[in-house]
């Protein structure tokens, strides 16, 4: 909650250096968090300035310019890494009934995981994958701007308190086996098979200033835009349009959407509740 | 002159709700936002439930979307939501925040930034103490602060905690909210 230093009085001055602060992060080491939803900024700003013993944003400033250790602290904070397996069930039940018989038509084809975290639905894709006979005819790229959790998403192990909602989900999703199938336990974590991970480059990407990698049949990101405002989620989803093929599939989280979006008439949607589109051919 | 409402509530919500929202007819000229906890949920059938009782249109905040007079906005389930300087909805799916997303203290303090002391913010029944620390931030902030009498509510604990830690001087009894708020907006 609000740091004590900021109240109403001088609440214009806290909107002032967070403004600076990004510009400053920006400048120095290339993260662009400017076009981020600013309510969102202002709160992981004053989370962070509660932890560390500052009294200030300017202050917050200085060291971040300064310290690098520090900055990699608050890019944590700045980067959402909640996420679980078959997260929304009924999305990847309607990934597996909608746009896996279409995967199917291609000898071969290139996935656009973005904004994969910590990898816990990269590898409920992967599973998807398999089950449907397709893991080994396509390629997945999960990207992340953030490597401190794309170490983790290659590594492939969690933890497994977490391993009953997973099953449940997995469950929900229509998955065909077991999830415990696909994994080892050991010392109270999960390890996934690495023939999951096989078919899955994981690679440092920025939505914000990188531009398009590849040519792919289907794009997920999921929950990523509401981070962003109008102006940033436009520009991003003028990204995924270059990157799909004709008919790529794009996939967003529950609460996104391309309505009211510059590229609403470029896609038609599969399946509305699902957030699932693709591509028209122009 | 105020310019938002906005409300927390978890056990017990749903009938304190449909006894104040019932009240406003299609005139009342402030927006309403709802946080609610009911879980994982569905919102779909609670919105549609709520329609059918009220004058005012309700319906799910969606990101981006611009806050309107003459409406009631709910937070979808799972997602904590903000509201914007520019008076515009934005969503994450940050970690729960007392237990819960979506939080009532994360609407209100955001809240609070956005429209300070155009804001009235309400805390009813339920059985957490999410909303105390928001309620307290709209009070900083210059706005009006008021809770559901703790004693008439079907789960004392979130307004005897907002009472705690907020301070609030308006205690009211379920059936005199809406009164108050109508009062509020016109004033």
């Amino acid at each position: 909650m609000a740091h004590s230093t900021y109240s109403e009085s001088n609440s214009d001055l806290l909107n002032i250096e967070i403004q600076l602060l990004l510009q400053a992060i920006f400048l120095r080491y290339g993260y662009d968090f400017r076009n981020y939803s600013k309510a969102h900024i202002k709160r992981r700003v004053l989370h962070r300035l509660g932890t560390s013993m500052l009294s200030s944003v300017s202050q917050l400033q200085d060291r971040i310019l300064r310290d690098r250790e520090f900055f990699n602290e608050f890019l944590d904070d700045l980067s959402i890494n909640v996420t679980e397996m078959f997260r929304d069930p009924e999305f990847y039940k309607s990934l597996r009934e909608k746009i896996i018989p279409k995967l199917r038509t291609y000898a071969f084809f290139k996935i656009w995981h973005a904004g994969c975290s910590t990898g816990e639905e990269v590898y409920s894709l992967s599973i998807l994958l398999k089950e449907e006979g397709l893991l080994d005819r396509c390629q997945v790229y999960a990207t992340d701007f953030n490597r401190k959790v794309l170490g983790i998403a290659k590594d492939g192990v969690y933890q497994k308190s977490e391993i009953e909602q997973y099953e449940k989900n997995y469950l929900l999703s229509g998955g065909t086996c077991k999830l415990s199938d696909y994994y080892k336990s050991r010392y109270g974590s999960i390890i996934f098979d690495k023939e999951l991970s096989n078919k899955i480059v994981f690679a440092d990407h920025n939505l914000v200033t990188d531009t398009v990698f590849a040519e792919v049949n289907l794009v997920l990101c999921r929950n990523v835009l509401i981070y962003f405002e109008k102006g940033l989620q436009d520009k991003v989803i003028d990204l995924f349009y270059e990157s799909l093929v004709p008919s790529g599939i794009l996939c967003l989280g529950t609460k996104e959407s391309i309505k009211f979006s510059r590229h609403e008439n470029f896609f038609e949607i599969v399946d509305e509740k699902q957030k699932i589109f693709k591509k028209k051919i122009l | 002159m105020y310019k938002a409402i906005v409300i927390g509530t978890s056990y017990g919500g749903l009938e304190a709700l449909k006894i104040i929202l019932s009240k406003f007819d299609n005139t009342f000229p402030v927006p309403i936002v709802i946080v609610l906890h009911i879980g994982d949920h569905n919102n779909e059938t609670f919105v549609n439930y709520m329609n059918t009782i009220c004058s005012l249109e309700v319906k799910e905040a969606e990101s981006n979307e611009k806050i309107k007079a003459g409406t009631i906005y709910f937070a979808p389930p799972n997602y904590h939501l903000l509201i914007e300087s520019d008076f515009t909805f934005s969503l994450t799916t940050d970690q729960k925040h007392n237990f819960s997303r979506p939080s009532i203290d994360i609407l209100f303090e955001s809240a609070a930034w956005a429209y300070s002391k155009n804001l009235i913010g309400v805390v009813l029944t339920g059985a957490n103490s999410d909303g105390a620390m928001g309620l307290k931030i709209i009070k900083e902030f210059g706005g009006m602060i008021m809770i559901q009498s703790p004693c008439s509510a079907l789960s004392p604990a979130m307004p005897r905690a907002a009472l705690k830690i907020a301070k609030p001087e308006i205690k009211l009894k379920l059936e005199d909210i809406a009164d108050k708020l109508i009062d509020l907006a016109y004033s």
